[in-house]
């Protein structure tokens, strides 16, 4: 566990979003510090996937700011967020499935250096391989890596998901629910991994199992119907009447 | 592709398919090199080679990058009439004619792509083929320049000079090598634009949007690149058919014509290398052997097409290459 005492490297001001007329998201205001483990809690239709897509950028607020290093990121495009340092794995699997592993890593990171370019061969691109096949070490996948990425096992490509989201030498990594549908060895190998990655980048992960997280963040942020309900350091939020209140009833896992 | 996996190989298949697979552009050049020795039928071969060369161009939209355009008649036909607009107005020779032909395709496919890209799916189709029908409106209205119903005539080409050379386009056989040459030229590119890292993100595309969105890919961008580039293979086919025919037909820029990408695509192996001129090649050959005997070719042509969609989804070329890299049917 990382101190997490570095400068707020993220910021939200007042977001909400609204899907038609139901109120998904309403006024959060929180602020995400460097090096931190920052966990966002909260029951199912809490608000937290919302939360997270605005924070990566896949849709805009319908009201408020993000701000990311000082600037302004409300509604840039999705590819921009990429480019400027922020990477997120999906809460449903994600991966490009006829390619193998290793090219599922290695296009993500020919995004840092080549788009555009139609003449070049890639075969000559060699340090791609090299990193991807690095990358795949780290979330242990490199005896996987020739293997179509459909042909992976449900906890192997949640692992690649964040391979690829690695790739992108992301300073702040998203993760929404990265152990959802894992077996409980699967789930204990994930969280040992994001406990490796967080040592080095910010990481916001989005977990709806309380107990998972209370281990390893640093901070807890708590939605409940679209509002911060809490935030804190775990042991803060163990001890929250209304945290409680929340999850009181609810099925632990 | 380049590193997708399929089923065990089966060994000497596998090995054959392999190298054919890397030395594709070299193979295909020998093989349109002995053509006309073995088979003397030039001018169908042109017919095919100019019409498999457009089906390529489609294919880079339709089976590579996954969108489906109702419109690249635009394409095609904005080659043929520009081309045949620099010789017939302007007295062009064909090295300027050829390439105005293909920057008028060129700009056809940034406008129709600048419009249609933004959409997926059947709105991408439907898009396309409203910008072709306009496209294919200001074309006919245009008469003083394109020659309206009656198509642009006169567009003729009776020598290539090649510095100290000549050759005689009227001469089938050599025509039929200039063709060749060009087709094995814009085989050559697309190899490379398939290889490159445009290549890949182009297959990222096609496989997950969402996903090489996430990875910091821009799809409108990769999709309308890739649509210019596609305008720019069609439009040379445009070209070369209109200079093959001395006539640019109002047709070229039909709805007809669209259709016909889509059919030979479908038909030869869509997503595919040499899919589009195998799929030419099965369509130009049924209809000219089909109509020999019978006005109703067009039945004939089109039973066959559903039988090869229903039983070959794969289409010919995709079956085989299946074929050979092991799998079933
Ligand atoms: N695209 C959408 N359209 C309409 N409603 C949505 C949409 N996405 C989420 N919602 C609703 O917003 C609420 C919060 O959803 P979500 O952010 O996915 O919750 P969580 O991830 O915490 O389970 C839910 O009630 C959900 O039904
Ligand atoms: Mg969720």
């Amino acid at each position: 566990m990382s101190a997490g005492g570095g400068e707020v490297i993220l910021r939200t001001e007042n977001l909400g979003k609204r899907f038609g007329g139901f109120t998904a998201l309403k006024g959060v205001s929180a602020e995400f510090r460097a090096g931190a483990l920052t966990a966002i809690i909260g029951p199912n239709g809490a608000g937290k996937s919302t939360y997270f897509n605005i924070l990566s950028g896949a849709f805009p607020p319908s009201e408020g700011r993000v701000l990311f290093e000082g600037r302004d990121i409300t509604g840039l495009p999705q590819h921009r967020f990429a480019h400027m340092g922020i990477a997120k794995s999906f809460q449903i699997t994600n991966v490009f499935p006829e390619l193998s592993a290793l090219e599922n890593v290695r296009i993500a990171l020919q995004a840092r250096v080549s788009r555009y370019d139609i003449w070049r061969p890639r075969a000559r691109m060699t340090g791609l391989v090299e990193q991807a096949g690095e990358i795949l070490a780290t979330v242990g996948l490199w005896a996987r890596r020739d293997r179509a990425a459909s042909a992976l096992a449900h906890g192997e490509q949640r692992a690649l998901e964040i391979g690829m989201a690695l790739a992108a030498q992301p300073r702040l990594l998203l993760l929404d629910e990265p152990t959802a549908g894992m077996s409980p060895e699967e789930t204990r190998a994930m969280m040992e991994l994001i406990l490796r990655l967080a040592r080095e980048r910010t990481v916001i992960l989005v977990e709806h199992k309380m107990k998972l997280v209370m281990g390893i963040s640093d901070r807890v942020l708590v939605l409940h119907h679209g509002e911060l309900l809490a935030e804190g350091t775990p042991d803060e939020i163990r001890r929250d009447e209304t945290v409680r209140r929340v999850y009181l009833g609810q099925r632990e896992h | 592709m380049a590193h997708a996996t399929t089923a065990e190989p089966a060994a000497p298949r596998a090995a054959l398919s392999g190298a054919l697979e890397r030395h594709r552009v070299l193979a295909a050049a020998a093989f349109l090199a002995v053509f006309p020795l073995v088979a003397p039928f030039e001018a169908l071969a042109v017919n095919i080679l100019i019409h498999g060369l457009y089906a390529l161009g489609f294919n880079l939209m339709f089976g590579y990058l996954g969108l489906l355009s109702f419109g690249h008649a635009a394409l095609f036909g904005g080659g043929a009439y520009l081309c045949g607009i620099a010789i017939v107005h302007f007295g062009a020779p064909w090295w300027v004619a050829i390439p105005a032909g293909i920057a008028g395709a060129v700009a056809i496919a940034a406008i129709v792509g600048a419009l249609a890209v933004r959409t997926r799916g059947i709105y991408f189709s439907m898009v396309t083929l409203a910008l072709a029908q306009c496209f294919y409106y200001i074309f006919y209205q245009a008469s003083d320049w394109t020659g309206g119903e009656n198509g642009l005539r006169g567009v003729d080409l009776k020598a290539i000079a090649l510095g100290p050379a000549t050759l005689d386009f009227l001469d089938p056989r050599t025509r039929y090598y200039v063709v060749a040459a060009f087709v094995v030229l814009a085989l050559w590119l697309l190899s490379r634009i398939l290889a490159s890292p445009f290549g890949a993100v182009i297959e990222a595309v096609r496989e997950n949007e969402a996903r090489a969105r996430a990875c910091g890919y821009d799809v409108t961008r990769t999709r309308l690149l890739a649509f210019v580039l596609s305008g720019a293979f069609c439009g040379l086919a445009g070209a070369l058919n209109a200079l093959h025919l001395s006539i640019v037909p109002i047709e070229s820029m039909a709805i007809e014509t669209s259709g016909l990408a889509v059919m030979m695509c479908l038909l030869g192996g869509m997503g595919t290398f040499f899919g589009p001129f195998v799929g030419a090649a099965v369509f130009l050959l049924l209809e000219s052997i089909v109509s020999v005997w019978t006005v109703h070719w067009q039945l004939v042509v089109g039973a066959v097409f559903v039988l090869c969609v229903l039983f070959f989804p794969r289409g010919i070329w995709g079956s085989i290459l299946h074929w050979a890299a092991g799998g079933g049917r």
